[in-house]
């Protein structure tokens, strides 16, 4: 094998990468960086360990853009395995903080093993799909909502209702993408809506709280109507163009809870306004539409699945974070992509990322 | 069974068809989350921002300084001093005891310190800094600072006391000031000023301190201070200064006042001279006093104790609200009334037996004289005090005219100084007594009232202007204390105006005559010959003697076998020069016996203070001092 040229080598490193995508996380990387500096009171070591974690997720979608499909369904099962023992783990020796059992300790490292439950669970209900080939049958279907479930339930019991409610929703969008029959989603809706009152019985008084308080958060405005109201305060002063970048009062002066990480947006549409906030949104909806775009291309039945459930998972993420800051959805700790400090959720990000330019980088590739 | 995806052509427009609709619901909730932020942050913005506003500024008093009070020569009688007060900040220290002992080893901590100290630590959080010491000394301040590197979370803090430099003296007129309690808090309340008192701990209680409160407090400044959540000011965005309040320049004269207290030495009483042009008061003593800077930061109980039981009652106002009987004070007053109403004129003399009796009566009004004075005449009434003279003249005039008569003078009326809680005194009338005590009135009851006595009571202050009523030829001037108010934001004196308070219709001979009477009193014969003796100035005076027990039908008082504070009360009224009157004044003693040895005294060194710039020496006790005839009453 010959050294390749710097042009080869350019080519070779770029090729994996979708142009559309990668502009897009360009963009809103720098963005984030922008607003973290200022979130963080212009704290330039809070911005380099951000950068370092962008160099991390960058290479782990590079890697992933790289790897086509198929090499990537085979360590699905395994990955979903590791979490779900994790899970188990967590439930019975985990570290408990605020009343929640969320933390592993291994070693040095705390892991938060439904953080990796989020993705696992997709590619694994993918992959299930994908090994039951073109014969899907309603069983196939109960497997996978054994699959989904079995995690969930773990994370409901931590309790963490916010989190288990987002890995069951990417679960859910492989179910709905594989062909989950419409009768059975009507059915689900009709259920779902039926039996709120029976999980308002069984939810834990702060989770009931926030439900509440999200209907009227003057309510109990010093306790868990506290962060809603200061996120709304920071989002309408800050009213359509924003009081420019670094003016934030609300949270410079750490009226914001949280304001490098779930809060975020509140701090970016304080400081940069309406305007600001439909750029960063039209930036989420045209990934979520290449995601879209990838996923009918896609190769394989795994690669379509898993394109689709991660566009999805992404806008997710973006509404569920987006809806919470701005007091139509409940506090649910979300990190919104790209803009919210913090290594895990980034790498994240940009593994679901690595994997859509996969999907599109081998959709001319037939596994054999 | 069932198949789901048929072929991949199916399963492919299968999931598009999935694809488009999700992606419907995408665009559909991205519109949502657009309505939602256009509401927030464009159709409610005002309000948001608002709200934002009222998060981060807050709004901080800035204390103005207190007026300062000034006598009429500019002497400062209150100030505002530095004081430089130890603090911790329980939030920086490890060992808080420990600490304490470190400190008390460099200044000095009493236990009532620590008492307090532990008391507020209690009360508070420990983030902001507690008082243990007020008012280090320069030394102590020195010991300290040298340590402060060993002492994290020790502070000395400065501030503003106010201070009366002449501590005792003029007390009562003074007043002090004292932390806001919850009756002063309502009571801004009410007035609407508890904005204006944000951030001010203290305020007047008393005299000129108390009355003048809204001339010395100052406006408000304040600071809007952007803060974060935790309350922490960041910075400063708008600054409105505060306005001193303003300097009162009394109408008292310092010196005169510090001669007078001198001349009371331990005796207890009052004394209230005023100028009778101009209602100017002077001087106004009431002694004991007390120490008004004890009050400043909370007095502290030892001491509250001793004022509050102690039985001088230094805290009792006796200027203001002593009541005493006038007793033979108000002879040239019957005199004069006598002259006005023709009931008298100065020829008529009456043969007194050292008594009075009502015709067909045995009862006995006794003179102080036994045997009496002989012939006499309304002067001689006047020089010797004779009280059968008045007894009778009482009968003549009757209780009424007598009543009018003396509340033209200002008896039994407040004289509106201004000063909260005066006395109105009172001045009796068969009216009064049928109202208040639902009773008839006795003839009896005149002829005592003839001599000052039964149910009259006057204030030192009321005496103090009727006789510089009678000075100032009928003309009543309003007393009062404040001659000037200099405004601390345009630094000009604003001179108050005097104030008649009434004219009354006298004729000059009537007056002049009384007058020369009194001028008599002074002189050898009279009743205060001793304290008149050498003068080189017309004094125009009258002796008076308040009974604090009654003396029996039949018995003589004896001030040799009377208890020191049931003797009697000795007072004195006049004026100097008579001629040309500068000064008039009243003078009670309590328990001071007469009139003429205890109070003329007194009243002698005052005007020979005030008119010929001489010193003063306290006034010796009556029992040196007492022994010939013509110093009783």
């Amino acid at each position: 094998m010959t050294v390749p040229t710097i042009k080869e080598l350019r080519h070779r490193i770029l090729a994996p990468l979708d142009p559309t995508l990668f502009n897009s996380c360009l963009i809103l990387t720098a963005l984030g960086l922008v607003v973290l500096y200022s979130a963080s009171g212009a704290d330039l070591g809070k911005v380099l360990s951000q950068l370092r974690n962008l160099v991390f997720a960058y290479a782990a979608m590079w890697i992933l853009a790289a790897t086509p499909p198929h090499k990537i369904e085979r360590v699905v099962f395994p990955v979903y395995g590791i979490a779900l023992v994790a899970l188990i783990a967590v439930a019975l020796f985990g570290e408990t903080s605020h009343g929640a059992r969320r933390w592993l300790h291994l070693g040095p490292f705390r892991l938060q093993p439904s953080e990796l439950m989020k993705i696992a669970l997709p590619l694994a209900l993918a992959g299930y799909f994908e090994w039951r080939g073109k014969t899907i049958t309603w069983r196939d279907f109960a497997v996978a909502s054994l699959l989904l479930l079995i995690p969930v339930a773990f994370v409901v019991r931590q309790p963490d209702l916010g989190t288990a409610l987002l890995i069951a929703s990417s679960g859910f969008y492989v179910l709905y993408f594989a062909g989950l029959s419409w009768k059975i989603l009507g059915g689900l809706a009709v259920s779902g809506i039926a039996s709120l009152p029976l999980v308002w019985h069984f939810m834990h008084d702060y989770q009931k709280k926030r439900i509440l308080t999200l209907l009227d958060p003057s309510q109990d405005p010093l306790g868990a109507g506290y962060h809603t109201l200061q996120s709304m305060i920071a989002l309408g002063s800050g009213g359509a163009f924003g009081k420019g970048w670094l003016q934030g009062t609300q949270s410079h002066l750490d009226f914001l809870p949280e304001h490098t990480t779930d809060f975020v947006f509140a701090v970016f549409g304080e400081e940069f306004g309406l305007l600001g906030e439909i750029v960063f949104l039209v930036a989420m909806l045209v990934i979520i539409t290449r995601g879209f775009f990838i996923a009918n291309e896609g190769s394989t039945p795994f690669a379509r699945l898993v394109a689709g459930a991660l566009s999805m998972t992404l806008f997710t993420y973006t509404f569920v974070n987006m809806g919470m800051v701005s007091g139509i959805l409940p506090v649910v700790g979300v990190p919104l992509p790209f803009l919210s400090y913090g290594g895990t959720s980034l790498v994240t990000l940009f593994i679901s990322i690595g994997i859509l330019m996969s999907v599109h980088h081998h959709r001319k590739l037939v596994k054999q | 069974m069932q198949l789901f995806l048929r072929n991949p052509q199916q399963e492919r427009w299968e999931f598009q068809l999935r694809l488009k609709a999700l992606w419907g619901l995408i665009i559909v909730l991205c519109c949502l989350l657009l309505l939602r932020l256009v509401w927030l942050q464009v159709i409610s913005h005002s309000y948001y921002h608002t709200l934002a506003e009222a998060n981060r500024i807050s709004i901080v008093p800035i204390v103005p300084n207190r007026g300062l009070i000034l006598d009429r020569n500019g002497t400062v009688l209150a100030e505002n001093n530095y004081s430089y007060d130890l603090e911790i900040t329980p939030a920086r220290v490890q060992n808080i005891d420990a600490l304490t002992n470190q400190l008390a080893k460099l200044v000095t901590i009493t236990p009532s310190d620590r008492k307090l100290f532990r008391k507020a630590l209690d009360e508070t959080h420990g983030l902001s800094a507690i008082p243990l010491r007020s008012r280090l000394s320069e030394l102590e301040i020195a010991r300290v600072s040298v340590n402060r590197y060993r002492l994290p979370g020790v502070d000395i803090h400065t501030r503003l006391i106010r201070s009366y430099p002449f501590g005792t003296s003029a007390s009562h007129l003074i007043g002090y000031i004292g932390r806001i309690n919850e009756a002063d808090q309502e009571k801004l309340e009410d007035d609407g000023l508890s904005d204006e008192y944000r951030g001010t701990n203290h305020i007047g209680k008393l005299g000129i301190e108390g009355h003048y409160e809204h001339e010395l407090h100052g406006t408000t400044g304040s600071e809007q201070v952007e803060t974060d959540a935790n309350g922490r000011g960041v910075r400063s965005l708008e600054r409105r200064d505060p306005t001193a309040g303003n300097d009162l320049f009394l109408t008292i004269d310092a010196g005169l006042q510090q001669a007078a207290e001198k001349a009371f030495g331990d005796h207890r009483g009052a004394l209230v001279a005023i100028e009778p042009s101009s209602g100017d008061v002077l001087a106004f003593v009431s002694e004991p006093g007390f120490d008004p800077n004890l009050f400043v930061d909370g007095i502290d109980q030892d001491s509250w104790n001793a004022l509050n039981e102690s039985p001088d009652k230094p805290l009792n106002n006796r200027a203001l609200r002593g009541l005493y009987p006038p007793g033979s004070t108000v002879k040239p007053f019957m005199a004069l009334a006598a002259l006005t109403l023709g009931k008298r004129s100065p020829d008529f003399k009456i043969q007194d037996p050292g008594y009075f009796s009502f015709p067909g009566s045995s009862h006995r009004y006794r003179d102080w004289r036994e045997g009496g004075h002989g012939m006499v005449d309304m002067h001689l009434s006047i020089v010797q005090s004779c009280d059968t003279y008045y007894y009778g003249l009482a009968t003549d005039l009757g209780i009424d005219a007598m009543h009018d008569f003396f509340s033209g003078f200002g008896f039994g009326q407040k004289t509106g100084l201004d000063l909260d809680g005066e006395m109105s005194g009172l001045y009796p009338s068969p009216a009064w007594k049928q109202k208040k005590l639902k009773q008839d009135w006795y003839g009896g009851e005149t002829v005592i009232s003839g001599i000052g006595q039964g149910y009259i009571l006057t204030t030192p202050l009321q005496l103090a202007r009727s006789v510089a009523t009678l000075a100032n030829n009928g003309i009543m001037m309003k007393p009062h204390l404040v001659h000037a108010i200099r405004d601390r934001a345009t630094g000009t004196l604003k001179i108050l105006p005097v104030e008649i308070e009434r004219t009354l219709n006298l004729r000059q001979a009537d007056m002049d005559f009384v007058r020369n009477a009194m001028v008599d009193v002074m002189k050898p014969g009279g009743t205060a010959a001793q304290a008149g003796a050498g003068a080189t100035y017309l004094i125009a005076g009258k002796t008076g003697t308040a009974q604090v027990v009654g003396v029996r039908q039949g018995e003589k008082y004896s001030e040799s076998r009377t208890a020191e504070r049931n003797r009697d009360h000795a007072l004195f009224i006049a004026f100097a020069p008579a001629d040309h009157p500068r000064l008039a004044l009243a003078v009670l003693v309590e328990n001071g016996g007469h009139g003429g040895s205890m109070a003329a005294p007194i009243a002698r060194q005052i005007f020979d203070y005030y008119l010929l710039g001489r010193g003063v020496k306290a006034v010796p006790d009556t029992a040196e001092n007492a022994g010939d005839d013509s110093a009783h009453d």
